[in-house]
């Protein structure tokens, strides 16, 4: 055991093994841009439809649902669908990336505009503010707590998962743990794996700070999931 | 990309053994998960400077690829099904703990110390008391960590206990996107029928919520 954690941090701290191609250096920002490209898009895509359902209150069936939908599909099935549709090429990493980011930023945008109190809602419309500006000057400042909750975890789970992309032969911190796992070399599964976790951890802290800036003048409030 | 619904009829007997594999794979792992996460849960609801510990620890432990955990734990268990549950154990733990500590939470304090009040030692307010006015919101926790562990039993086919997800592998290697479809349909049909049970269970158990509704 001990071995195993000293082979680790020669293997983490060696000059040789950072840079290069195929160093750790070029595998952290492959991995960097699979997870903030797939996260963006997963985000353009579930805020609008997040905000509406909330700002509507019609849809609520369908996110949640679609939650529940989104953590049932096994992302390995997914890829490797997508691949074989789609041969050699990225689609397959970024589809079901995208796929497991979605859920997670529609539902909890949409439980952060339910959690609007409903009072406060209809004071902003009786001041006679237009139904935009209800959105985005009462509604979307109140919910964002929640917002920022659904990004921070749908990023954390698409930098663990973005492993993926090394399955269908692209780079990326995965390569380490298949790599090693077709080596038998445990010490590269495991400086992979310790990598992937210290970038989603160091992501989902800077999110958090992100988060605190924007709340700097606003009294904590309990945050739910 | 042809998918041929003649291989289906064809290959039943496997789809059925391998949907019993998946399972016999997903239910322990729930089962252990709770096993592990209920004690752990009650001493962060008690002890606040254990809580962000405990909470923290199975964040980070979330953040680790799954594949990797499955291949890490290799040294100790071995290729077995140990492997596999082990290492679904330890994702269910985060949703299984979280929930149960903001169900342990949602119990007002009035309600507690009324509990107490009446004489009842602390371990019967858990049991009597705190457990079944969280039971809710733990089962919610239950009910994610089941569809979760579900769809992730299929990474575990690295290691040769995938259930459905041996479908997967068999897909990508013959390059035959049939088997592949079959697996994702077949291990989100099982995570629905899963997720039913649960809410059957959920409203079997509490019969005092039901004319509320």
């Amino acid at each position: 055991m001990l071995e195993l954690l000293q082979n680790l941090l020669r293997w983490l701290t060696s000059g040789s093994q950072w840079s290069g191609p195929d160093g750790i250096a070029t595998r952290l920002l492959e991995h960097l841009q699979y997870s903030l490209l797939a996260t963006l898009v997963a985000a353009a895509i579930a805020l609008p439809v997040g905000l509406l359902i909330g700002h509507t209150g019609r849809g609520a069936f369908l996110a949640i649902n679609l939650s529940g939908f989104g953590r049932a599909l096994p992302t390995v099935g997914l890829v490797t669908l997508v691949f074989l549709a789609s041969g050699l090429s990225m689609w397959p990493v970024y589809v079901s990336l995208v796929a497991l980011a979605v859920p997670v930023i529609v539902t909890n945008t949409y439980a952060g505009m339910a959690a609007v109190d409903p009072e406060v809602r209809d004071a902003a419309r009786g001041q006679g503010m237009r139904w935009y500006q209800v959105l985005f000057q009462v509604e979307l400042p109140l919910a964002l707590p929640l917002i920022m909750t659904g990004l921070r975890l749908a990023c954390v789970q698409v930098v663990a998962t973005a492993t993926i992309a090394a399955y269908v032969s692209f780079g990326g911190l995965g390569r380490y743990v298949f790599d090693g796992l077709a080596q038998r070399d445990l010490v590269q599964v495991l400086g992979g794996a310790v990598l992937v976790a210290v970038l989603a951890i160091a992501l989902d802290l800077a999110l958090a700070g992100v988060q605190r800036l924007l709340f700097r003048n606003r009294p904590p409030r309990a945050h739910a999931h | 990309m042809t998918i041929d619904w003649g291989w289906f009829p064809d290959h039943r007997s496997d789809l059925v053994t391998l949907t019993l594999d998946h399972l016999s794979t997903a239910v322990p792992a729930v089962l252990f998960g709770l096993l592990i996460a209920l004690p752990l849960a009650v001493i962060a609801h008690r002890v606040r400077r254990l809580r962000g510990l405990l909470l923290g620890i199975s964040n980070i432990l979330f953040t680790i690829p799954s594949i990797a955990i499955f291949v890490l734990l290799l040294p100790v268990t071995g290729l077995t099904r140990t492997t596999a549950i082990t290492g679904l154990t330890i994702y269910t733990l985060v949703v299984l703990l979280r929930n149960t500590v903001e169900g342990l939470d949602s119990v007002p304090t009035k309600v507690r110390e009324a509990s107490t009040a009446m004489g009842a030692r602390p371990l019967r307010t858990l049991l009597t008391v705190e457990l079944p006015l969280a039971f809710p919101v733990i089962m919610a926790g239950v009910r994610v960590a089941t569809v979760m562990a579900i769809s992730l039993v299929s990474v575990a086919s690295y290691i040769g206990y995938g259930g459905l997800g041996q479908l997967f592998t068999d897909g990508f290697q013959r390059n035959y996107p049939t088997p592949v479809v079959a697996g994702v349909l077949l291990s989100l049909l099982l995570a629905l029928a899963a997720d039913a049970v649960l809410v059957t269970i959920q409203w079997l158990c509490t019969p005092w919520l039901r004319r509320r509704a």
